[in-house]
């Protein structure tokens, strides 16, 4: 090999496996956006956004007690929901070294809160128990994933030190749990804030939380009443801190059952029949084997493949708009490019989009733009945006510049974003699952993904064809984790990442 | 015997550290390691702590504290194994009144007056060594290993803890860095030099210089 090759080869730019990788991200995009469905279909989307706009900056307070009710609600379904789940979670990540445990808690945490939801609506009626298992039931299988690791990269050096003999008990609590306690607390914490947002959502399939009253407001178009909702739900979030504190937790503990009374009778025929008749495939119910061949084929070539096919579009579109938004509003929040004020504006707008679930963006803005993908790419990445920017901006207060460094746009590219990119990817990949969930929920507004196809089995009660899809669409997100763990691995951006 | 090794190489996850050693421990004896950071003392330490049987008290050199606990709680630690679970639970939410007393006693004679319910990762690190010295003294037995028990703390304390070991324990096997303070309060210095045992002779026969060559460079 001649000397000329060699020069040649080290002069050409090469680029990292994470840039690479990203390269590819946005490609995938691009074909995706070629099979997509974008388009605004309502008459007038313009005279709709002024009647918005006029509502937001005229908030109306005056039924202050529906909005005092709402949140009451709201946080109830939350602190009971989460506490089942972070009870449920903390018991079974003692036992997560074993398979059959792990794979439970990785299938229940792949099926979205407003599935489980729809699910026990069937079984239970419209009951706060509905509620509180929709939260406690899938929240219970990501705090076990997340305590069982806490657990595990626990300190050990106190355990060590402990005598002999000591019992397993003791030693757990005095030298493992104290150990993590800590981060357990914070995580949990991290848990409510998301609960709330996820009994907010409740109320759109007849929880009595926010989102019950905000679908009212919504659908008669009183946008000052919907825009006080809002405004409370996010005062709410934002204060969380001063009223969530440990020594009151209790007594909202046991406060909090009071408020959920009410519903329907819960039925055991109900709940049987659902188990034993309902969700069995209708040709196996009456013993015909060769039938449900013909019943799954047909699931497949006529739901469960179109179904998936514009979950997958639908989420690779919105993972790299999610990824773009981000890193045009991490600068929003950092230190390093504005100042105090500047800053806090930037706070503001994030704190808002990040704290109104993905669901409720999606349903406000299909008011505006009519059923097509538009609405939900533009839900979900904001909202992921800006958890994923809010995250990096705080990334980017730690980087310690040399004095003489860049500023703007250079001090952007060269010093900043190399420096987090890595951990950027790693939120990114962490929210990939989360997006892919929330895509397939956003079927139930009226958009073709795989909750559309749940929400109209439903609707003609057909519960076997909507657990069939519940169950591929758990299965997918599996699928989209295990991909995603793999690729955090492969650019060994694999540390854990506490709130995302 | 307490202990016994003969021409054994040993060290960690396939790394040997010391070879060819042979050593004998008899009960009663107070032996102190003394050598250069480096030499292998921690590495006989932490495998004579596997030889021994369970109820020998600790200090390990990072003090195995745990932080988020408060120093009673730290201190109770070294007696888990001797309560029922029950009680340990019970105690851990709500500290029981005759161990609040009695290991308030401890720690106060340790110098660590008013600070009962710190948590310890608050303390400084001369005060979380000392309340690793409690959780051993607390624990008690007949026998006590420490890696480094003194490093951080001042020469009067050093003593003070010295002295409160020597009172608690029959058996005492401690790595040191100061000479001085190796020959008075043992019976028997072992010296580590590169990974050997170079030296291992009663206290008494020892003057200061004995040990000098230990540590050149």
């Amino acid at each position: 090999m001649s000397s000329d090759v060699i020069v040649e080869t080290q002069s050409k730019p090469r680029y990292s496996q994470a840039v690479r990788t990203s390269f590819w991200f946005v490609i995938v995009a691009l074909v995706c956006l070629l099979f997509s469905d974008i388009s605004i279909t309502t008459q007038d989307p313009w005279t709709e956004l002024k009647r918005m706009g006029w509502g937001i900056i005229t908030p109306n307070f005056l039924d202050y007690r529906t909005i005092l009710e709402a949140l009451v609600q709201t946080i109830a379904f939350a602190l009971v929901g989460v506490a089942l789940g972070a009870g449920g979670g903390f018991i079974l990540a003692q036992f997560f070294h074993i398979g059959i445990v792990r794979w439970a808690c990785a299938f229940v945490r792949a099926i979205h809160e407003i599935f489980w939801a729809l699910i026990f609506l069937q079984m239970l009626g419209l009951t706060p128990l509905t509620g509180l298992l929709a939260i406690g039931i899938p929240y219970a299988g990501i705090c076990a994933k997340v305590y069982a690791e806490t657990l595990e990269e626990a300190d050990l050096r106190a355990e060590k030190a402990v005598p002999g003999g000591s019992g397993l008990l003791s030693t757990f609590f005095y030298a493992r749990l104290p150990e993590v306690w800590a981060h357990i607390v914070h995580y949990t914490s991290y848990r409510f804030e998301c609960g709330l947002r996820s009994s907010a959502v409740l109320g759109f399939i007849g929880m009595p939380t926010l989102g019950f009253h905000l679908e009212s407001a919504f659908g008669e178009g009183n946008y000052s009443d919907a825009a006080a909702l809002l405004i409370a739900f996010y005062i709410l979030i934002v204060t969380l801190r001063f009223w969530m504190r440990g020594r009151l937790l209790w007594l909202y503990l046991l406060a909090a059952p009071l408020f959920l009374t009410g519903g329907s009778e819960i039925k055991l025929t109900n709940i049987v029949r659902f188990l034993t008749s309902d969700i069995v495939p209708a040709p196996l119910r009456i013993g015909d084997f060769s039938g449900f061949v013909d019943w799954i084929v047909s699931m497949f070539q006529t739901q469960v493949l179109p179904g998936v096919f514009a979950t997958v579009i639908l989420t690779q579109i919105a993972l790299v708009m999610t990824a773009f938004l981000a890193l045009v509003l991490f600068p929003l929040i950092s230190e390093k490019f504005f100042g105090q004020f500047g800053r806090s504006i930037g706070h503001v707008f994030l704190v808002i989009v990040r704290s109104t679930p993905e669901f409720i963006l999606a349903y406000i803005f299909l008011q505006l733009w009519g059923p097509s993908m538009l609405p939900a790419i533009v839900a979900l990445s904001l909202h992921n945006g800006a958890i994923i920017g809010h995250l990096m901006g705080r990334y980017s207060n730690e980087i310690l510049l040399r004095p003489d460094h860049g500023k703007g746009l250079n001090l952007y590219g060269y010093e900043i974003v190399p420096r987090i990119y890595g951990q950027f990817l790693a939120f990114l990949f962490y929210r990939w699952e989360v997006i892919m969930r929330e895509t397939a929920i956003l079927g139930i507004l009226g958009i073709a993904t795989l909750g559309f196809f749940v929400d109209s089995a439903i609707a003609d009660i057909r519960l076997d064809r909507a657990m069939f899809l519940i169950f591929i669409t758990a299965i997918l997100n599996i699928g989209i984790d295990i991909i995603s763990r793999k690729l955090r691995a492969r650019l060994r951006i694999n540390q854990t990442v506490e709130a995302v | 015997m307490l202990l016994y090794l003969e021409n054994e190489d040993l060290g960690y996850q396939g790394d040997i550290v010391l070879h060819n050693i042979s050593l004998s421990v008899s009960d009663g004896e107070r032996v102190a390691f003394v050598g250069k950071s480096g030499a292998g003392k921690s590495t006989l330490l932490s495998v004579l702590q596997s030889r021994f049987p369970n109820d020998i008290a600790l200090i390990p050199q990072d003090t195995g504290l745990v932080r988020a606990l408060s120093l009673f709680h730290n201190v109770y630690m070294g007696r888990l194994h001797q309560n029922s679970t029950f009680y340990n639970l019970l105690n851990l939410v709500w500290p029981q009144k005759p161990e609040v007393e009695e290991i308030g006693a401890l720690t106060t004679k340790l110098g660590l007056e008013g600070k009962l319910f710190e948590r310890t990762g608050e303390l400084s690190g001369g005060q979380q060594q000392r309340t690793a010295v409690c959780r051993a003294i607390y624990q008690g037995g007949s026998a006590v290993l420490g890696d480094e028990p003194v490093s951080a703390v001042d020469n009067r304390q050093a003593v003070q803890i010295l002295e409160a070991l020597n009172e608690r324990f029959d058996t005492i096997l401690l790595a040191m860095h100061d000479v001085d303070l190796a020959l008075r309060f043992s019976d028997r210095i072992i010296g580590i030099q590169d990974g050997k045992i170079a030296l291992d002779q009663p206290a008494t026969d020892l003057q200061r210089h004995d040990l000098d060559f230990l540590y050149i460079e």
